[in-house]
């Protein structure tokens, strides 16, 4: 009884078809955001699900130049990391659906697995403007990656453990007790977010499908619904990845069950949703060498300056 | 000075302005009244002096003689700029810009508009009041 | 030496609004050799204009481009008053200053929104394009259409302004006033935007003036010209105003240049509606026009703009040339490309406001192994281009 029900929980709630679900809504939500930012009207809710079945049932063309298997199993291997990393996240109780030590590494890793899979796919498709565009998305990957470890890895040296459930629970209390502790959590916050920017490749750093050079980079050549998988698991990875955020950072669900969570969860993953709508709508989209020199001048001492305060703090006594 | 995000005023007072999009067939920017829309011919003032037709830049216009001093005038809008030159050459103001500009259709035919002047009836019924009656050819 | 990649852009590409082909060698982000091949947009519109009348060649000459309707129709209206040697009424001439002006500004916003979407800065993008609807609506209100404004007629204007029209353009151009101030501080503050145009596309000034840049493009390099200074036209010589350098020579010098015009322009335009004069606002013309030839220059948003018209004592003229601004600026681009990165291709060519629509004049098809073509006596050339049936 209880393995069905724990099938149940990773297929439904709050498992992957919940995961698609508020992956098609994040979507909307940042689209809508944005067109409102700008002052437009922007699409209308079901927009993001009409675009899928669209897609969907579109025909996939697979360019002559490059390798079929390949070609049609990258954005399948994406999208499954991406579903996996967020059965680690807790949503709507204090322990996740699968937990242990040392799990914040494992979802760290899984969400790389999209970034690695794009470059891939853009050079598998083996035409200029993919190639150029899976260059550009592991070069990119080097700027944003350390940082984001790093950042993560804050509220983990801090409360001594590596699994993302007991972050979740103990760090609010924690910084309540010893606020001094604030200090190199908001630091690592604001790195983790302009990190997570760089990770789903949007503005300023949408380098690698920036469309009026290189059309859409490595997706130039998909299609169909090879082309759907893939913009769903962006959207999913857009969606864990603010979950994994506001579980390291703020809490996540926190120490609540069923639904006062849940509302949490979904209040926290949405804060973090805006904050990455009104980054893309305030900035231009800069050059890679100027991506690369800003994650390692700016991002990596900023967020190593936020593990070197936690160190300095915990050795010094301040409480 | 220069830093990130320069545009923030901006885009927090969209957040709460109303969009300035502009939904078209749901709501409608009124027309200024000089407009040059669909011509109107109006086959009472014509003289039948052609000018119209010969100096329409996409040759539109075609004026023909039915009767003794009346003139039939199609447009074939199809091919319209709407300059309004040919209002500007009429020597009688015969043809006018109005301000309808909703002409699209899926048929070209329907855009093919034909106006024909009455003949004035002889004798007695000379000042008949009826205008031209707007045909639609095909 | 390395593996070398060729990126060809066009002529269908996102970053394009009309037809061009560029093929870039790379070496890899940066570029080491670029090709420009235009001509997939040309219409003819030279020789057409030989076969039709000169009041309709007007109308025709006025949709060369949809952005700078006003420049052409003008263009052509001044060549060929200048062979009919009439004189344009003064309230007709500060008429079309106005609209130019006005022309000018929604250029010139359009081309700030432009530049926001090349580098990825949609938000300046879609602001700019809401605040250029008021220009848009003003020239509606002034002229009766958005674009193709069928403003002008040879001799003078075809419509005048009342003060309600008056009172409506000066309350519209001081909004855009205070809207353009905004837009100026955020393109000198806004880090991300300074980063992707500050010392991008340098074009030196003797290398503006070596390839014959002309506008915005000459200007932002320090060159010093301007056709509604050095050689006025319409109204301009009654009007106070200044022209807009800056010695940069990138394509943040250029856009500083576009915006610095814009205040011009406003001032321009307060300046001749108050001091608008009056009187009638069309000379009589004939219309056969005598046998001659003149050449007309108009500073259009892009640059200088060259109209010939030659005429033959007909009701149709025996040659038009257009020479837009865009074909001298294309030049200059590839001087800017060279050892430039990837990611700076779609501003760098959209710095010089590229109107491809307005530039391509000439197409020649040439076969491989074909020889030299024949001569043809100017006569035999329009016998044999003579359209069969005009239209």
């Amino acid at each position: 009884m209880n393995e069905l029900l724990f099938v149940l929980q990773l297929l439904i709630f709050p498992g992957f078809l919940f995961l698609v679900i508020y992956a098609i809504f994040a979507e909307w939500l940042d689209r809508k955001l944005y067109a409102r930012m700008q002052n437009r009207v922007g699409p209308p809710y079901w927009q993001p699900l009409a675009d899928l079945i669209k897609l969907f049932s579109k025909e996939v063309i697979v360019p002559r130049s490059a390798g079929y298997y390949l070609y049609t199993l990258l954005p399948y291997f994406a999208f499954a990391s991406v579903v996996t990393a967020f059965f680690f996240i807790p949503v709507w109780s204090p322990q996740a659906l699968y937990s242990y030590q040392g799990d914040l590494v494992i979802v760290a890793y899984l969400l790389t697995i999209p970034t690695l899979v794009l470059s891939l796919s853009g050079w598998n498709s083996a035409t200029a403007y993919s190639i150029l565009g899976g260059i550009r998305c592991l070069t990119q990957l080097f700027a944003y990656e350390v940082p984001f470890f790093l950042a993560l890895l804050t509220p983990a040296l801090l409360l001594g453990t590596w699994n993302i459930s007991e972050i979740s629970q103990n760090l609010p209390s924690f910084l309540f007790a010893h606020p001094f502790y604030f200090i190199p959590v908001i630091l690592a916050f604001i790195v983790g977010i302009i990190a997570l920017q760089g990770k789903l490749e949007r503005k300023p750093f949408d380098i690698p499908d920036a469309e009026t050079e290189l059309v859409a980079g490595p997706f130039t050549e998909y299609s169909g619904r090879l082309l759907a998988i893939f913009r769903l698991s962006l959207d999913m990875e857009m969606v864990v990845g603010a979950s994994l955020l506001s579980a390291v950072f703020l809490g996540g669900a926190q120490s609540f069950l069923g639904i006062p969570g849940f509302i949490a969860y979904l209040i926290k993953t949405l804060i973090v949703i805006f904050i990455l709508a009104y980054i893309k709508a305030a900035v231009a989209r800069i050059r890679i060498d100027q991506m690369i020199s800003f994650g390692w001048k700016i991002l990596a001492p900023l967020s190593l300056l936020g593990m070197l305060l936690v160190v300095l703090f915990q050795k010094g006594g301040i409480l | 000075m220069t830093r990130p995000g320069a545009i923030w005023r901006e885009i927090t007072k969209n957040l709460g302005r109303k969009p300035a999009t502009v939904l078209y067939p749901k709501e409608r920017l009124p027309v200024p009244p000089n407009f040059r829309g669909r011509p109107v011919f109006d086959p009472e003032k014509c003289v039948g002096c052609k000018i119209c037709e010969r100096d329409c830049p996409s040759g539109v216009i075609t004026i023909e003689k039915i009767a003794e001093k009346t003139f039939a005038c199609t447009f074939s809008l199809d091919r319209c700029i709407y300059c309004g030159q040919c209002a500007d050459s009429c020597p009688r103001k015969a043809i006018t810009m109005s301000q309808i500009f909703e002409l699209a259709t899926f048929q070209r035919a329907q855009l093919i508009d034909r106006k024909e002047g009455v003949p004035p009836k002889p004798k007695e019924d000379a000042s008949s009041e009826e205008t031209g009656k707007e045909n639609q050819k095909e | 030496m390395s593996e070398r990649l060729t990126l060809p852009i066009g002529p269908q590409h996102p970053l394009l609004k009309e037809p061009i082909h560029f093929r870039f060698t790379l070496d890899g982000e940066t570029i080491v050799d670029a090709d420009i091949r235009m001509g997939y947009n040309h219409r003819g519109i030279e020789k057409a204009a030989e076969e039709r009348t000169y009041i309709q060649d007007l109308y025709m000459i006025e949709r060369i481009c949809g952005i700078c309707s006003h420049t052409h129709a003008t263009n052509f209206v001044q060549a060929v008053e200048k062979i009919l040697n009439v004189e344009v009424p003064p309230r007709a001439k500060f008429l079309r200053t106005v609209v130019g002006e006005l022309e000018r500004i929604h250029s010139h916003l359009l081309w700030l929104g432009v530049a926001g979407h090349e580098i990825g800065f949609d938000t300046l993008f879609m602001v700019s394009w809401r605040d250029r609807e008021i220009v848009m609506d003003l020239l509606e209100i002034i002229t009766g259409n958005r674009v193709n404004y069928g403003m002008n007629t040879f001799g003078g204007v075809r419509k005048d302004m009342n003060q309600e029209e008056i009172d409506e353009t000066l309350k519209g151009i001081k909004i855009l006033e205070e809207r353009t101030l905004y837009y100026e501080k955020v393109a000198r503050e806004e880090s991300t935007f300074i980063a992707r145009v500050s010392g991008v596309g340098y074009l030196p000034k003797d290398i503006a003036i070596a390839y014959c840049a002309v506008g915005p493009t000459a200007r932002g390099s320090g060159v010093n010209y301007d056709v509604r200074r050095d050689f006025p036209y319409a109204a301009y010589d009654q009007i106070p105003f200044q022209v807009i350098t800056s010695e940069r020579g990138d394509v943040l010098g250029r856009t500083l240049v576009r915006v610095g015009e814009i205040f011009e322009s406003v001032k321009i335009i307060k300046y001749a509606l108050k001091n608008l004069p009056e009187g009638p606002i069309t000379a009589r013309v004939p219309r056969k026009v005598p046998q001659g030839e003149a050449t007309s220059r108009y500073e259009a948003p892009r640059g200088e703009c060259i109209h010939y018209v030659r005429a033959n004592g007909s009701e149709k003229p025996d040659r038009v040339k257009v020479r837009a601004p865009t074909m001298a600026n294309l030049m200059s681009i590839r001087h800017c490309l060279l050892n430039q990165q990837v990611a700076d291709i779609p501003i760098i060519i959209a710095a010089i406001d590229p109107c491809l629509s307005c530039t391509d004049r000439l197409i020649l098809l040439k076969q491989a192994g074909e020889k030299e073509g024949e001569i043809l006596t100017w006569e035999e050339l329009r016998r044999r281009s003579i359209a069969k049936k005009p239209l």
